[in-house]
């Protein structure tokens, strides 16, 4: 899933500034699981919002909203029109909602509520950790499910360098150091002749941004 | 001292080889006095690259001004700021300038440094740009593409006798034997006795290996290497000895116990060689050769 954090009030109060009429629409996928842009985080940015308003003498209307998912075009159709009587729309979504927003509502003046992250998992409630770096080459199955690309600091493909410590990272004893992570799998698994492959550079050819993919059946629309 | 660093490592004599930092700017004064004093008394003398990812002089231009004063250069490479095109260009660079010597390395993180916003690179890492060399020496570069003159390198690498786990750092070590590393430069170690057993593991390959000595400055220094920088560890009884000395006489102790380390790498033919690395203290490595009967 997409991570994303929700950018600090101050902030989204200063974007907000000389506005009047204002929507801020969540998005129901991503976002509201990691606890930045869902339904309830848009209600409370919402309430907040109102009562900073409120105590500055400011008059504002505040309607908000949340989609299923906002990089969807056919969800987004469904309230395009109630957002175009608005100064601006604070997005909740990732980066990518954002945009399809911005594109569909166009001259609508759309601003994003929250800071997109990474790709992550839930090893615990609460906590979310990236751990894929959408590389378009995967090499989980050489690397016993752990991926050097994202779980290493540096992403380097042959094995620890100098800054690992006791299993840990140079950038943070907190941090593991993938190698010794994959080093410690490979061996449970009896493969570790998997690190002593050379892996050539990467790749980059797949990462030319923005990236595109078109599914085989709607090639040609 | 030999002609070159690749005629060193043949000789048979123990190598000694030293380090300079290059400036933060332009002035170079203090740079070419550690490089007087040291060029005629190593086999090598290496030149940091953004070392610790701070950003300085570079590693090129440094090696440039060891071989105009008649040094011997080791020109360290790091894939942290610079892509395959940028590393191979500057390899091609260094040959044209009589730079025959690299030393490649993965790089410290770029948030250990004094640029912390900016984007690591890491396109290459340390066994990677070793290839890119075999790459360059065949005539071609790492997309294939054939070169008009191709350079001739001695090519060497960095291992951590001490990491832990040592295996994945023994594979690795391996992997950059094979890929063609001529000699090994060592991340600091103190424990001789440990260290030996690292040795006896690696001399089985055809490589020469240059134990590493990191001056001891003070017993905070030996507290904090040894709790804080990756892959050190500095035993109880040095610590103790360095914070045993009276007031101003740590330098004088760790020049002394580098001396003894190195006097014993070489009687017992633990190491085919030492790296000395003064951090800030250049000027202290003729006394530690002294030191050491050097």
């Amino acid at each position: 899933m997409i991570v994303a954090e929700r950018k600090p009030f101050d902030e989204i109060k200063t974007m907000l500034s000389g506005c009047r009429k204002i929507f801020i629409l969540g998005c129901d996928t991503c976002v509201s699981v990691c606890m930045a842009g869902g339904k309830k985080e848009v209600g409370l940015l919402a309430s907040q919002l109102r009562m900073s308003f409120k105590k500055d003498g400011r008059e504002v209307q505040i309607d908000e909203d949340t989609v299923e998912r906002q990089c969807n075009r056919e969800y987004m159709e469904l309230v395009l029109d109630k957002l175009q009587n608005y100064d601006l729309v604070l997005s909740m979504a990732c980066g990518a909602g954002v945009q399809l927003l911005s594109d569909l509502s166009e001259p609508l003046q759309i601003l994003p509520g929250v800071n997109t992250r990474f790709i992550g998992m839930t090893p615990k409630d609460g906590t979310w950790e990236e751990r894929c770096r959408a590389c378009g080459n995967c090499v989980l199955g050489e690397t016993a499910g752990i991926c050097p690309v994202t779980v290493c600091a540096k992403g380097i493909m042959n094995g620890p360098c100098g800054g690992t410590d006791h299993g840990k990272c140079e950038i943070n004893s907190e941090q593991d150091c993938a190698w010794t992570l994959i080093y410690r799998r490979l061996d449970k698994m009896g493969k570790l002749d998997n690190i002593r492959k050379d892996f050539p550079p990467r790749n980059h050819l797949m990462q030319i941004h923005p990236a595109k993919q078109v599914h085989e059946a709607y090639k040609g629309e | 001292m030999a002609v070159s660093f690749k005629n060193a490592l043949k000789s048979g004599d123990f190598i000694v080889t030293a380090e300079v930092g290059p400036p933060k700017g332009t002035d170079i004064e203090e740079m070419k006095q550690h490089i007087e004093l040291l060029k005629d008394k190593v086999h090598g003398l290496n030149m940091t690259d953004n070392q610790s990812s701070v950003m300085r002089l570079s590693s090129l231009a440094g090696c440039h001004i060891i071989r105009q004063m008649g040094g011997i250069p080791i020109l360290q490479m790091t894939g942290r700021d610079r892509n395959r095109l940028a590393l191979q260009s500057d390899l091609l660079s260094a040959s044209v300038l009589g730079i025959d010597t690299v030393l490649c390395l993965t790089g410290d993180h770029i948030s250990m440094g004094d640029h912390k916003e900016a984007k690591p690179v890491h396109d290459l890492e340390s066994l990677q740009i070793l290839k890119a060399i075999k790459a360059l020496e065949s005539g071609s570069d790492l997309a294939g593409n054939p070169l008009k003159g191709a350079p001739r390198f001695c090519s060497g690498a960095v291992v951590t006798p001490e990491a832990d786990p040592i295996e994945p750092q023994m594979m690795k070590f391996e992997k950059k034997v094979r890929a063609g590393a001529e000699f090994f430069q060592t991340q600091a170690v103190y424990d001789l006795d440990k260290f030996k057993r690292f040795m006896d593991y690696a001399s089985r390959f055809d490589v020469k290996i240059l134990a590493g000595i990191v001056l001891l400055t003070s017993a905070r220094m030996a507290g904090y290497m040894n709790q804080y920088v990756a892959g050190i560890s500095v035993p109880e009884n040095l610590i103790a000895e360095m914070a045993g000395v009276p007031k101003g006489g740590a330098l004088l102790k760790g020049i002394e116990i580098a001396g003894r380390m190195i006097r014993r790498i070489r009687e017992e033919g633990i190491a085919h060689g030492v790296h000395i690395m003064a951090i800030g203290k250049e000027t202290a490595v003729p006394d530690i050769l002294q030191a050491a009967n050097l």
